[in-house]
């Protein structure tokens, strides 16, 4: 290798500066238009006035980030169920026993019904439907039954990523483990879930990311969190800034979110293109 | 290397969606200045009481486009068919479109969302009525009519409820309530009765009564109508166990039209309320459609 750059090296770096250049000014142009035109549309200074108001921003911007801390914590406590029971579904589907042939298709049931239902009719079906029975005022909060419906939701979706997880571990691997005398929990536990578990660490994120805000749903049933919030506000000042307000706070959960997933996804590309190599 | 395909793929796109919106901004800037000509009218026609220039300027030509809210509510409209002309708001739209020059065959309805009814840009309809208090923040998006009608506040509660038997804002003090979102009620109960406990927030009047069912909520804050009819055929074994007084804490709830910001019928619809206010025709539609929801205990504030 000399270091000298040959002709080659030389033309692709000309082409890669122009495409630079060509990618600016084209960010500059559109983003001129974009700040010069908009204003120029008719209906520009009430859409500021309803979406954009500085004042009607700092009166709600700090409730909002107080109602915001009720979807982080069911959020939070929500999660950790979510991993749990969908783990058990994505494993009930996975049973080889005949014997536990009712086991599979009730996992096949939970999934099927707890996806087809939308999260919306879930929220109201349950948090209002299960608390009618007859329950206690402790046991008849929205927040139990919101968070239920979220984990039965969700964990319905997740368990088919897991199974996915799971089914993308070559056959050989389970073989192998078994030729050398493992169980099949055993099997399952140390050689198949860990590396379906990399696997799936992408499209977990994502699902992450997509209920984080859903979470708002469960300001139907009652509890005031940022999304209820927001409407509050929204119908006292006839104004939507604080719907842009609320935009902006979620944002700032959703984006990091989103950037750790596409991280983790260009991470095992890396992994699994060089192993591909080698 | 990699970049540039993409990029000259890109680079027409940008070019297409430029000329689209300078395109757009030509457009609009004829529209702007019709709008600035048609400005001032609207002004001076909303201070003049007589308004009979604004009467006809509807969105379309001789008719005149009311809405409601999907569905409208008992007593407000009944059975939900505002064109019965039976039920108060439906009796009120009525009687204000005659005094507008709109007989009944000149009225049409349409449906709306209160977010529809606020949103900014052209509106579907000439008036909206839907139980809207007349707010001063409201006001700066939207123009209200004169109001025509003043709402008291009431809380529904099941048998053996902790807000059964109040008579004053003190003994509510560790009620937990329910409301619908964006009423004067929820205002009502963060302002003025201020429970220990948040209140809970539904979207409409069923969430809360869900609520109530649910043994989510102790209690449920309403427009006295509305507590009265819940009450009385929703939910069984429930309540109106007080109403406060209509200028209770300062928050007086008084419905009023909406109409589109700056609207030249604003002032035509305010003269068409004046009229049926002092020729006694309002008292007479609130006796008929709502004189069945006017008694309960009253809740004294201080």
């Amino acid at each position: 290798m000399s270091d000298r750059p040959s002709r080659r090296e030389r033309y692709e770096r000309a082409r890669r500066r122009r495409s630079v250049v060509i990618a600016t000014v084209s960010t500059i142009v559109v983003v001129a238009a974009l700040v010069i035109l908009i204003p120029l549309t008719p209906g520009w200074e009430r859409v500021r006035q309803a979406f954009f108001d500085g004042d009607v921003f700092v009166d709600t911007f700090p409730g909002l980030l107080e109602a915001f801390w009720l979807d982080v914590q069911i959020l939070l406590w929500s999660t950790p169920f979510i991993l749990i029971v969908s783990l058990l579904v994505a494993l009930a589907r996975n049973t080889r026993s005949p014997a536990l042939f009712p086991l599979r298709a009730f996992a096949v049931i939970y999934t099927d019904v707890l996806r087809g239902i939308p999260v919306i009719l879930l929220v109201f079906l349950i948090g209002f439907g299960v608390p009618a029975l007859g329950l206690s005022r402790e046991w008849s909060n929205p927040l139990i039954w919101g968070s239920v419906t979220l984990v039965l939701s969700y964990s319905a979706y997740t368990a088919e990523i897991i199974r996915a997880g799971i089914d993308a571990v070559h056959e050989s691997q389970r073989a192998g483990a078994r030729s050398l005398g493992m169980t099949s929990s055993q099997t399952m536990r140390s050689i198949v879930l860990p590396q379906a578990f990399r696997k799936i660490v992408p499209p977990l994120m994502n699902t992450f990311v997509s209920l984080q805000k859903d979470v708002a749903l469960v300001s139907l049933i009652g509890p005031v969190e940022i999304l209820r919030q927001a409407g509050i506000d929204k119908a006292t000042y006839a104004n939507f800034t604080p719907y842009v307000a609320a935009s902006l706070i979620f944002l700032a959960l959703t984006i990091p979110c989103t950037r750790l997933a596409d991280w983790a996804l260009a991470r095992q590309r890396a992994r699994t293109g060089a192993t591909t190599i080698a | 290397m990699r970049r540039s395909p993409a990029l000259r793929r890109i680079i027409p796109t940008i070019a297409v969606g430029a000329l689209v919106l300078a395109a757009c901004g030509s457009d609009d800037d004829s529209a702007d200045t019709a709008d600035d000509t048609t400005a001032p009218a609207d002004t001076t026609g909303s201070t003049d009481a007589s308004g009979d220039a604004g009467c006809s300027a509807t969105i379309e030509d001789g008719v005149l486009t009311i809405a409601t809210g999907e569905p409208a509510f008992f007593p407000w409209v009944l059975d939900d068919t505002p064109e019965s002309g039976e039920g108060f708001e439906a009796a009120v739209a009525y009687a204000v479109a005659a005094e507008m020059g709109y007989e009944a065959d000149a009225v049409t309805w349409t449906r709306t969302t209160f977010d529809e009814a606020i949103q900014p840009g052209a509106k579907s309809f000439d008036m909206n009525l839907q139980q809207y208090s007349i707010t001063p923040e409201r006001a700066e998006n939207i123009d209200f009519s004169l109001p025509y009608f003043t709402a008291n506040q009431a809380i529904v509660a099941l048998e053996g409820s902790s807000a059964e038997g109040a008579t004053t804002v003190a003994e509510l003090k560790d009620v937990k309530f329910g409301a619908q979102v964006g009423t004067t009620s929820l205002d009502f109960i963060t302002d003025v009765i201020q429970p220990t406990e948040d209140p809970f927030v539904y979207d409409d009047n069923v969430g809360a009564k869900a609520a109530l069912e649910a043994n989510q909520i102790d209690a449920a804050v309403f427009d006295l109508p509305t507590a009265l009819y819940v009450s009385g055929v929703e939910i069984e074994g429930s309540t109106v166990t007080g109403q406060f007084p209509a200028d209770a804490g300062g928050t007086t709830d008084q419905f009023g039209f909406v109409l589109e910001k700056d609207s030249p019928l604003t002032a035509c619809v305010d003269a068409a309320i004046t009229t049926l206010n002092d020729n006694g025709e309002l008292d007479a539609i609130t006796q008929e459609w709502l004189a069945d929801f006017t008694g309960a205990p009253v809740i004294t504030v201080e």
